[in-house]
């Protein structure tokens, strides 16, 4: 059985039936919906080894050169592999920095010596990875980054604070934006970027609490921590354009992710089943002229998210603005699952203030978990704001703001 | 949610090369002056642009080409409909379009080889399917009775298209009970019968008609069996065919308001600059993408024959998304040219004015999603 000659739904197939399978019972403690939400050792250990499964029987990483331990296979099969994940809701992927940013980063810009030492234990969840970009004061304003790397000898010395780094404190690595100019005329040009070792003397990551009562992600501070000047990626003050690279990756804006599979979905079909199964004025809520109103244009909003990604692919349907739909799905994604989720939470009467270990919670709290979760992606990444400038700017054409 | 929806998406060289040649016609032709130039004119289109049109096979593409069109099915109207829409050119298409889809779908093989090759051959026809303004009526007020061995029709019809010049017109009555079709030539009505409505788009025409006491020969009815599915898929297809045309007026109503806004100064900015106004030319950008990607999905899928439930929802969603991305690409296309914007010398005018008529024709956004609503969740 070659997987190169096979049919693609077929594939899919496979994939599927793997999956249910083999998806792991239930472990007795919530699943994280999104990649920011390992909080814990004992998720993170069933999560490491659930990953690692899944490489081993063949389904990420499919796009990767065999060499560095993928497979050599077309877009569309790691596509189809994460489709049949979706469908079949299992665990997360766990390595998402790795898998979805990093890695395709070092495959596509990073020498040799660097694919072979980190691509392959990026796919067997071995080394996870973390991002170090945003700072306490530089949210959006990345370019703006002063945590400082200064080179002294064959090591760099760095200080300063990153934030909102998940998996901070579980990260065998991180990619690392800091500057090691601060002199230059534009402050882009005195950034470099470092695949940077954690653990070394100086770094220390302590936990956020986040808006869900869950711990997540890092502060994430620098004390003297020296790195090996090897791990500087390209040259000195390259460091603004291999973050752009970087996020292009990170947006889905640029292919080559060893899977996209980092968060659980939830669709219509759960705010449908949520609707059908609330009473209101004793009839059910899909019986409501109004709920009914809300609920297609949901639908249809989901259509369209799904087509346009489809289309986004045929040049000839992306005539005059050709990038809008790259550019435009994160944000319309995101906002889309917002407004989603809260609106399950509005259907649910008295029990839409009730919380994660109420037993009365609607499904066990699952949409107000869901939707505070989901700020983590209408912000991180970019927030709407910020992804609203760029289209503007770089789609429409309009004047910086 | 009982069904799976169906997110099918291609896109063919066939395809390719029909958006290539409207575009480039339908820019070439109407610039925004020749568009201005024919707003108070009779007819309301240039007939050596609809003959131009007639030569490059535009009004047959839809029709086999057994009967003689192109034979290149509904999905090949989309980009044609909404080149059409991106640079507002008015020719008879839609009428004539409308009204072989309903000979095609619901006529005798007879009526077909009788009617279908002069209309692809430029033979100007219409729909006459409203009675009032009620787009979800569920039944037909104007009536067929027989008579002296003749069909004669009571009751009058509203906005139909491009009466002025039609020759022949398919009309829905109700005979013997039931919903049926009928076709009517210009000959049987009299000049006193065809009101012109004065509309909101001007670069429109429509009229009321009356047709009582308007007699045809037995012949002229449509086959009874079909007429019911025949007269849904008709408002289906038309609900398509304005959803891709308001699509494109939608795109440049969008170009309206960015060039206003990369060029306009205040406080000694471009206004561009300023998110509040940025941020909304984002989100019509992006309605108006959604829109695109309903169309094009029902540009996959449409075929031959009835339309099935697949089709029925891609048209209605595509009309919900398209008519409701234009009114917002419009609204704030005047708003934002600010005085400007108030003047009938703005051209935001145009796309404000296309998009209240569009979102009217062939049921508003609530009517389709109402029955989308029904599909899903009944």
């Amino acid at each position: 059985m070659t997987a190169e000659i096979k049919d693609l739904n077929e594939f899919r197939a496979e994939v599927s039936a793997w999956m249910k399978a083999n998806k792991p019972a239930d472990p007795g403690f919530l699943l994280p919906q999104t990649f920011m939400e390992v909080g814990t050792e004992e998720v993170l250990e069933f999560l490491r080894s659930w990953q690692r499964k899944v490489y081993e029987a063949g389904y990420i990483g499919l796009t990767w050169p065999k060499e560095y331990g993928g497979k050599g296979l077309p877009e569309a099969y790691q596509v189809a592999a994460d489709e049949a994940m979706a469908l079949e809701r299992v665990p997360i992927m766990l390595n998402v920095i790795g898998l979805g940013w990093a890695g395709p980063l070092v495959l596509k810009s990073g020498t040799e010596e660097e694919k072979q030492k980190y691509l392959k234990r990026i796919l067997t969840a071995e080394d996870i990875w973390c991002q170090g970009f945003s700072e306490p004061d530089h949210g959006s304003d990345l370019g703006n980054a002063q945590t400082s790397a200064v080179k002294d000898g064959d090591e760099y010395v760095i200080n300063g604070i990153k934030i909102w780094t998940t998996f901070g404190n579980y990260s065998k690595y991180m990619i690392l934006l800091a500057r090691t100019n601060p002199d230059t005329e534009r402050k882009y040009d005195g950034l470099s970027f470092f695949l940077a070792p954690m653990d070394v003397p100086g770094v220390t990551a302590v936990p956020i609490q986040k808006i869900t009562g869950e711990y997540g992600f890092t502060e994430t501070f620098f004390d003297n921590a020296r790195i090996p000047a090897s791990c500087l990626m390209g040259e000195e003050g390259q460091g603004w354009r291999v973050a752009m690279q970087t996020l292009q990756f990170e947006r889905t804006a640029e292919g080559g992710q060893a899977t996209r599979y980092n968060f659980t979905p939830v669709t219509m079909k759960d705010l449908l089943q949520t609707a059908q199964n609330t009473v209101r004025d004793g009839q059910s809520l899909l019986k409501d002229p109004i709920v009914r109103d809300n609920l297609v244009k949901f639908i249809m909003e989901e259509t369209s998210l799904r087509l346009s990604a489809t289309r986004a692919e045929i040049p000839a349907l992306c005539q005059d603005y050709p990038f809008s739909l790259a550019l435009s799905g994160k944000l319309r994604a995101t906002e889309y699952f917002r407004r989603m989720r809260q609106y399950a939470i509005s259907l649910q009467g008295g029990r839409g203030g009730l919380y994660v270990g109420d037993s009365d919670a609607v499904e066990g709290g699952f949409w107000q978990r869901a939707y505070f979760n989901n700020f983590s992606a209408t912000i991180g990444g970019g927030t709407s704001q910020i992804q609203s400038n760029i289209i503007g700017q770089h789609v429409l054409g309009l004047p910086k703001s | 949610m009982k069904r799976e929806m169906n997110y099918a998406l291609s896109f063919d060289d066939e395809q390719a090369m029909i958006m290539k040649s409207a575009r480039e016609f339908c820019k070439g032709k109407s610039s925004i002056q020749a568009v201005r130039e024919l707003l108070d004119s009779d007819t309301g289109y240039d007939r050596k642009i609809w003959k131009a049109m007639v030569e490059l096979g535009w009004p047959g593409i839809a029709i086999p080409e057994s009967l003689g069109g192109i034979g290149l099915g509904v999905g090949s109207l989309i980009p044609i409909a909404e080149s059409m829409g991106r640079y507002m050119l008015a020719t008879p298409f839609f009428s004539s379009t409308l009204a072989a889809q309903a000979l095609l779908r619901g006529s005798t093989q007879s009526q077909k080889e009788k009617w279908l090759p002069h209309i692809a051959d430029g033979l100007i026809a219409t729909v006459a399917l409203l009675d009032s303004e009620d787009w979800g009526a569920d039944t037909i007020s104007c009536t067929a009775v027989e008579s002296g061995g003749k069909l004669k029709l009571t009751g009058s019809k509203w906005l139909v298209g491009d009466a002025g010049v039609a020759e022949l017109f398919v009309v829905s009555a109700t005979f013997q009970g039931n919903p049926a079709l009928l076709l009517v030539s210009s000959g049987h009505l009299s000049q006193s019968a065809i009101q012109r409505h004065t509309l909101i788009d001007e670069t429109k025409r429509a009229f009321k008609i009356d047709f009582s006491g308007v007699e045809v020969e037995k012949d002229c009815l449509l086959d009874p069996t079909l007429a019911a599915d025949t007269i849904r898929d008709i408002l289906l297809i038309g609900a398509l065919l304005t959803a891709a045309e308001a699509t494109g007026t939608a795109a440049a109503s969008l170009d309206n308001t960015v060039e206003y806004l990369k060029t306009r100064k205040q406080f000694n900015k471009l206004i561009g600059s300023y998110q509040a106004l940025k941020h909304p030319t984002v989100d019509i950008l992006n309605e108006m993408e959604a829109a695109r990607s309903h169309l094009y999905h029902a540009a996959t899928i449409m075929g031959e024959g009835p339309l099935s439930e697949d089709m029925e929802i891609a048209c209605r969603m595509a009309k919900a998304q398209a008519t409701e991305a234009l009114l917002f690409a419009g609204d704030r296309d005047v708003q934002f040219h600010g005085g400007m914007g108030f003047t009938y010398e703005c051209d935001a005018q145009l796309h404000i004015r296309r998009a209240q008529w569009s979102q009217q024709q062939f049921g508003d956004a609530y009517h389709h999603r109402k029955r989308l609503a029904s599909l899903f969740f009944d």
